[in-house]
């Protein structure tokens, strides 16, 4: 059955096809193959040895040491697992924050600077998209001046009365805080006294630090105009019949955004979650070049984690260990939000809204 | 479907199998030099010259090395070339993992058990003509499980910096010069004003570790085999750093709003700070018209006490010319070529034999050097710049903390380095 098929396919007039094909995508293979797929192979085979940063991770006294790394860091009990936690904690926090506010900040930016009536909207389309073409080092740099203890912003939270903090070098979380104020200052002992992966669900629950919170600002502050862009060009690409449409129905604008014009921009809006997610799990150059992890590691994330692990301190394997879990994380992460957002049958109490039902007294 | 999964299998198989033949020729480039040990004869192929890698405090220090590497290299007839790593740890992890390291480099204290434990570095110590100049201290710095590694490149350690001017506006006198913990409060403490605080100092274990040290404690003990951090002296040393701490008289330096110790000390948001010989660079450059004293730092229950740093110069397991190496090290920690470092960008020479000389140049610096005596390593094993940067990050709150239980999770953290 199957050799008919392919003697079929072989002696074709399209039977040379094959072979072109694999002609023309060969240097695409090559290239992602040797720069993309072997790296990451070797980079998985280290975290599984006990490579030691010497000479080749495949010479003879490198052995396999199965999960002994990944266990170190997922219930080893010592530094790594707490680290291993807090950075995670850190990352955690932040990725709950800036995905959502991105994602909103984006889509509002985008919606106000395609009105066509707005003046001046080539003006406002290139101030908003700058921070994304400045690098992220360079606004990092900025950032530790503007939020210094003595810097642009607190001197601005100053004119408004308020004491601000000393941004970059305060670990304390902001939940805490908030609950500090309403005098909670200690979480209850089944809180406090329970641990997962080394540190305990009180302090997995303190927020971001008021340091990592300045990160956020940043992270929203540069990605925005990049995410804007693509909603630009996705609502340049509506036809702006079925708005009229709806305008005829008497749809009103707040219903013509949430009915009308968001469930079109459904894969954009995807795109957009998709990669502020990957983005924001994998922060890394910001953290480099601004705080390295302090103040209290509470700026601590997976990836820079992974960078000092392997580097400082010369645990190759469990650095590339910390990868790879980063990984899955960020791939269950897609795929749950693939699912979420996937395109279903509209449910009978949604269906409603839209079935035309006679009224007897007509509408307004 | 079929014909789908099939090509699908096809491309996946040339996939592993590139992979594996680029494995291969990975392994296959290696030189079986893995068990190069420092017993050994020392290579000798004097057909390659020598690439020094340095991590620069900045221009002076790169000129000055730079200078006394060309000397060397008129001297010997031997090529050599001196590089500057903008990440020093990242680049010298790539050279040993490619097995092309720099022949000669920087290696900091915290670096050298992970760098000799996979066999990265020659052990030369023993082979070095001025061995028995350097400080013992220093030696045992280097010295990791019975093996001197490298000759130490020069040293630091803690002392009291002293605003003058500030110190006269408050009306004290150089008898005041605080020798006792309590003399030290007592001034820290007329110092401090609204502008101003008396003590200003990093919060970090670099610095607090001083006072550990003054009351007899230290992290872990001599030769890094024991852990001794929630001792009864260290918890002591802590606790009076919390004193003075909730006395406000003295802060540290992020409070103040400044990075390190020295820049609240130069803006003059402190009157004193805890800091090492490194800061009279600083304060030249940034701040000239601030008039400073160095004392040493008053003596704890214990005496006196300090912390010291130091870096070496390594020499790599790999290096086609280990001999050449060996020889150029021997020359860079010369005393000439020492004092000539220190005048450039001010590090303390790390062999006694120096001592004097240097002392006489720099009158001023003096109680610097006289910490050689009493001063106290910080811990080389493996995997504690990890556990110092978790105490770290515990001190942050050490105002509001409890020490004897920030010292009990790092002599936690340190036990399960020694396992």
């Amino acid at each position: 059955m199957s050799t008919s098929t392919r003697m079929a396919r072989r002696s074709g007039i399209r039977g040379g096809e094959a072979a072109s094909g694999w002609l023309f995508t060969a240097p695409m293979i090559i290239l992602l193959g040797m720069f993309l797929v072997i790296p990451v192979l070797m980079a998985l085979w280290v975290s599984f040895s006990d490579w030691n940063g010497r000479g080749s991770p495949f010479s003879g006294s490198v052995s396999f040491v199965g999960f002994d790394n990944y266990s170190a860091l997922v219930g080893g009990g010592g530094l790594a697992e707490q680290d291993f936690g807090t950075a995670l904690r850190n990352n955690a926090w932040y990725v709950l924050l800036v995905v959502p506010i991105q994602t909103m900040l984006s889509l509002f930016l985008a919606v106000l600077v395609n009105r066509q009536i707005l003046r001046g909207r080539g003006f406002f389309r290139t101030a908003f998209y700058f921070p994304s073409v400045t690098s992220s080092v360079a606004i990092t740099v900025l950032w530790l001046f503007l939020f210094s203890s003595t810097g642009a912003v607190n001197k601005l939270l100053g004119f408004i009365g308020v004491n601000g903090p000393n941004w970059f070098n305060d670990p304390s979380g902001v939940l805490h805080n908030i609950l500090g104020v309403f005098g909670v200052q200690n979480g209850p002992a089944a809180l406090t006294g329970n641990t997962f992966l080394g540190i305990s669900f009180w302090e997995w629950l303190a927020g971001p630090s008021v340091a990592m919170s300045a990160f956020i600002l940043m992270a929203v502050f540069t990605t925005s105009g990049t995410f804007m862009l693509l909603f630009i060009a996705a609502l340049q690409n509506l036809g702006g019949d079925v708005v009229e449409a709806a305008m005829m129905d008497g749809a009103n604008g707040w219903q013509r955004f949430w009915r009308v014009t968001l469930p079109q921009l459904r894969p954009t809006l995807f795109t957009v979650l998709t990669l502020g997610l990957i983005g924001a799990w994998q922060v890394f150059d910001q953290i480099y070049t601004g705080t390295q992890g302090g103040p209290g590691k509470t700026t601590l994330t997976p990836a820079y984690l992974s960078y000092q692990t392997a580097f400082t301190n010369q645990a190759w394997g469990q650095g590339a260990a910390i990868a790879f879990i980063l990984f899955v994380i960020i791939v269950v992460f897609t795929l749950f939000q693939r699912w979420l957002l996937a395109e279903r049958a509209v449910s009978a109490r949604r269906m409603r809204l839209y079935v035309q039902t006679p009224t007897p007294g007509g509408s307004k | 479907m079929q014909r789908r999964n099939s090509r699908w299998l096809i491309g996946a198989g040339l996939t592993v199998a590139g992979a594996l033949t680029l494995s291969a020729c990975g392994s296959g480039s290696g030189f079986g030099s893995d068990t190069a040990d420092s017993g050994g004869e020392l290579t000798s192929d004097s057909s390659q010259g020598l690439s020094i890698l340095i991590g620069s405090s900045g221009d002076a220090e790169t000129a000055s090395v730079n200078a006394a590497v060309a000397a060397w290299s008129e001297e010997s007839g031997t090529d050599a070339e001196v590089s500057v790593a903008s990440d020093l740890n990242q680049q010298l992890a790539q050279g040993f993992a490619a097995q092309k390291p720099a022949d000669v480099f920087y290696l900091s204290t915290d670096a050298l058990a992970g760098y000799a434990s996979n066999g990265s570095l020659l052990a030369y110590g023993d082979e070095l003509a001025n061995k028995d100049d350097f400080y013992p201290s220093l030696v045992s710095s280097f010295t990791y499980d019975g093996d001197f590694y490298c000759a130490p490149k020069d040293f630091s350690t803690l002392q009291l910096i002293i605003n003058t001017d500030l110190w006269a506006a408050a009306g004290l006198t150089d008898a005041d010069i605080p020798t006792t913990w309590d003399e030290l409060a007592t001034v820290a403490k007329t110092l401090t004003t609204g502008t101003q605080v008396g003590l200003g100092i990093g919060g970090e274990y670099a610095r607090l570790g001083a006072f550990m040290a003054e009351a007899g404690g230290s992290l872990m003990n001599e030769d890094s085999t024991e852990a001794t951090a929630n001792s009864a002296e260290n918890v002591e040393g802590l606790e009076y750093a919390q004193t003075l701490l909730n006395d406000g008289s003295m802060k540290y330096a992020t409070e103040l709003g400044a990075g390190w110790g020295g820049e609240a000390f130069g803006k003059q948001l402190s009157a004193m700070t805890i800091e090492g010989n490194w800061i009279t660079g600083a304060m030249t450059n940034d701040f000239p018209d601030v008039n400073y004293t160095v004392a040493e730092l008053p003596e704890g229950p214990a005496g006196k006490g300090t912390l010291q740093f130091t870096n070496c110069w390594g020499i790599a397991a790999d290096s086609p010319n280990q001999a050449a190496a060996l020889d150029l090290v021997e020359h860079l920690t010369s005393k000439d070529a020492q004092l000539s470092f220190s005048a450039d960008f001010g590090p303390m020479p790390s062999i006694q034999s120096a001592a004097e000389e240097w002392k006489s140049a720099n009158p001023t610096l003096a109680p610097f050097l006289a910490g050689a005596d009493y001063a106290k390593g910080v811990p080389n094993v493996q995997g504690a710049a990890d556990v110092v940067s978790d105490l770290n990050a515990q001190l942050e709150s050490l105002k509001t903390g409890d020490a004897q239980a920030i010292l009990d999770s790092t002599q936690k953290n340190l036990e399960a380095l020694l396992k």
